[in-house]
């Protein structure tokens, strides 16, 4: 008996020399083409002449400490005791010094609560609570009241003043949404009629005259006597606001959902509420998860509209730091150090959205 | 498909008894609610003096505007300087949509291109502009940005009659004379032309195969046609140069800062958002679908643009009016830097005579009239684009 044939493979070739290292990285990814080539050159040549400059202006020459007269001395490098001098103000604005901590607690008490959350030791009901009570609890621990001593609402302001009325504003419109997005696929032709005229409506206008009604139109309305604070009206402006289009979000969710889930749910005789709350909600709301945090970037980038109606957020103390007489012709660093606050926020929120979209197999199609 | 919409509904009709007693409920108290808010607002404003109706748009304004298209005076009413407003919120949208839509579709293209140097610039781009509020992006450019061009009396100078300075940028103005008409009539004539060549040249595609090179033969008679009779005319047209008379310049187009810091914003900005719907629509795309074009040999262009660009625009589109609205919406900051646009006048009307709650239903109205504009047209064109079912 002759030992029969097994066919063995041969050893894989090794991969051409010219596919591998870094020249061939370099053929093929930046100077793919004629066209390619000169375009990538040009950018390269255009950060090669900018970006040592900036570091140069930002790191090399910048002025830590002192005063205006000390950062004068180099004029080429940027003035970052400016931004020390003026960091109590840029936080908090006007808030009195001596209840200062009060804005830190709640910046503590928000972190833990963001931590416990993207780490998932946070769950169902208790999170959700969590974060409902969040509106309270800023407004008590940077107003005061029940055994705080209150701080009037003109005197808020800074980056306290942005992240409150954005978190306020997000959370307390969340379940506003929803209700108008129900709302609007309800059988009754007046309550839907209403709801899609409150979303359109909305939607349709700029921020801007939202703010203006609230801050200028909305005392008309009210019976004499009865006032309520500009910070409170602007707050409640941005809550309907940011309701029209968490509703529109929303209603994304709702339509994504097969019908066999509710026809399921009244076979089984389960009452429409808790259909709803049971069922329908649940799955609608994890759809729109990452959506809502868009939505969040969204109010937050949107409060630096409040500085036109008179409120001085964290980009209207920037920007009357940067007519401070003692301090003139710092605006570039003022500015410079507010694009990286807002965008460090915005973009951690945006990169946290496209985790939660990547990491749940439900939104996986 | 079916979706939950009709069951919700049907839950409701089940329920139509009760249902009803609610609407009439609800509607009992939208009357009352509103007939209690007429009688305060009436209260109050009759208490702090402010009229209401809409007869102050007849009287005389006296606030001075500095940017406006059509010929104003503080001696006009405040119906023309809101309606100056209007027409600066239209002009300063209207480019910055052209210019954000070239700029994004370059962005959104560098951002899917393969070379790595390309793909990251155009990110880094992306993202920076959309994680910062439009509002420092346009303070930023305003008083950072604007700073360090030179002062007036030393402007940059680049080619005759052009000037760059803190007081913005001073173009040659010009100016028509006899027979000018003639060159607008040929080029009018031109796109007619280019049109029903373009026609003629399809049907002879379908029955002959023939395909001629349409695009560029109209391209060419559109710009050939009127620069022909511009010159046949003998250049019925002058430029007018800008001066520098004492701290200011005479003459000439200008644009202000103002305008060109808010045009400046709301392009990059919004470049930015379209870019990622050029992305996105572009890798929508299955790869397979190009693989097939090319295993079949059809040339470059071609894929690009009967296999790619078809079935991207289908994304593109849809969310692209979404920026297009959010653009007009964006472009009320101008009350921020100072540009005269609607809602920087109608403050200005407010600070005057307090009739807030007119401005804001004329602002809302303007607003949303536009919205609808920018909506029916972009649903045409996406009409257009969409695939036709069955």
């Amino acid at each position: 008996m002759t030992n029969p044939t097994i066919f063995v493979p041969k050893p894989d070739r090794e991969a051409p020399a010219q596919a591998k290292g870094f020249l061939h990285w370099l053929k093929h990814h930046v100077f793919n083409g004629w066209f390619n080539s000169a375009l990538a050159l040009s950018l390269i040549a255009i950060i090669a002449l900018t970006v040592p400059q900036v570091i140069q202006w930002a790191f090399i020459k910048a002025t830590w400490v002192g005063d205006a007269a000390n950062c004068k001395t180099s004029p080429d490098g940027a003035c970052w005791s400016f931004i020390a001098a003026k960091f109590r103000v840029l936080m908090v604005g006007v808030y009195p010094a001596a209840e200062s901590w009060r804005g830190i607690v709640g910046a503590l008490v928000l972190a833990i609560l963001i931590i416990t959350t993207i780490t998932n030791h946070l769950k169902g009901k208790v999170l959700i609570v969590a974060w409902l009570l969040l509106p309270v609890f800023g407004y008590w621990i940077i107003g005061g009241g029940f055994g705080l001593n209150e701080v009037d609402q003109s005197s808020w302001g800074g980056l306290m003043l942005s992240v409150l009325l954005a978190l306020v504003g997000i959370i307390v419109s969340i379940p506003l949404g929803i209700v108008l997005a129900l709302g609007r696929f309800s059988g009754s032709p007046i309550t839907k009629s209403l709801c899609i005229g409150f979303i359109e409506t909305v939607r349709g206008v700029p921020l801007i005259t939202i703010l203006f009604m609230s801050s200028v139109m909305m005392p008309l309305f009210l019976p004499p006597g009865f006032i309520i604070d500009n910070m409170l009206r602007i707050q409640t402006g941005m809550i309907f606001f940011s309701a029209a289009y968490v509703a529109e979000v929303v209603r994304g969710g709702l339509q994504a959902l097969p019908k066999g889930q509710f026809e399921a749910a009244s076979s089984l005789g389960i009452s429409y509420p808790k259909t709803l709350y049971l069922i329908v909600l649940p799955q609608a709301l994890r759809h729109v998860l990452p959506p809502l945090i868009g939505r969040c970037i969204s109010m937050f980038k949107n409060t630096s509209l409040v500085i036109i109606v008179g409120l001085l957020d964290f980009l209207g103390m920037i920007k009357s730091a940067s007519l401070d007489s003692e301090w003139l012709g710092f605006e570039t660093e003022a500015y410079v150090f507010g694009a990286v606050v807002y965008f460090s926020i915005c973009y951690s929120l945006s990169r946290y959205g496209a985790h939660l979209e990547k990491s749940d197999p439900v939104l996986q199609k | 498909m079916k979706t939950l919409v009709s069951q919700i509904k049907q839950s409701f009709n089940n329920i139509s008894v009760s249902g009803l007693v609610g609407q009439m409920f609800v509607l009992g108290l939208i009357f009352y609610g509103s007939y209690f808010l007429l009688l305060t607002t009436q209260e109050n404003l009759t208490a702090r003096g402010i009229d209401s109706g809409f007869k102050f748009l007849n009287s005389e304004a006296g606030l001075p505007i500095s940017d406006s298209l059509i010929e104003y005076s503080p001696a006009k009413s405040y119906g023309t300087a809101f309606l100056v407003g209007i027409l600066n919120t239209l002009f300063v949208s209207f480019i910055a949509i052209i210019f954000a839509t070239i700029l994004g579709v370059i962005v959104g293209v560098g951002r899917t291109s393969k070379n790595w140097v390309i793909s990251k610039v155009s990110a880094f781009f992306v993202e920076t502009l959309r994680n910062i509020p439009l509002l420092l992006t346009l303070l930023f450019i305003y008083t950072v940005a604007l700073g360090t061009l030179p002062r007036a009396k030393t402007p940059f100078n680049p080619i005759e009659g052009v000037f760059l300075s803190r007081r913005g940028l001073y173009l040659p103005d010009p100016i028509a004379h006899d027979g000018f008409g003639l060159v607008v009539a040929a080029f009018f004539a031109a796109i007619a032309i280019a049109y029903f060549f373009t026609k003629w040249a399809k049907k002879l595609q379908i029955r002959t195969g023939r395909a001629l090179p349409k695009t560029l033969i109209s391209l060419l008679v559109i710009i050939v046609l009127p620069l022909l009779v511009f010159f046949i005319l003998g250049k019925p047209m002058s430029l007018e140069y800008a001066e520098l008379k004492g701290f200011n310049f005479v003459g000439g187009i200008v644009l202000k800062p103002e305008f060109s810091a808010l045009l400046l914003g709301l392009i990059l900005y919004t470049a930015a958002y379209i870019g990622e719907n050029v992305r996105s629509g572009l890798q929508s795309v299955p790869a397979g679908q190009i693989e097939a074009a090319r295993a079949l040999r059809v040339p470059k262009s071609v894929i690009i643009r009967k296999v790619l660009l078809p079935q991207a625009l289908r994304v593109t589109i849809p969310a692209t009016t979404n920026d297009y609205t959010s653009l007009v919406k964006n472009s009320s900051l101008a009350v921020a830097i100072g540009y005269p646009d609607m809602v920087s006048i109608g403050g200005t009307i407010i600070g005057q005579n307090g009739q807030a709650i007119e401005i804001i239903a004329m602002w809302m109205a303007v607003y949303m009239t536009i919205n609808l504009i920018i909506s029916a047209l972009m649903n045409w064109l996406n009409s257009r684009v969409q695939i036709v079912e069955r």
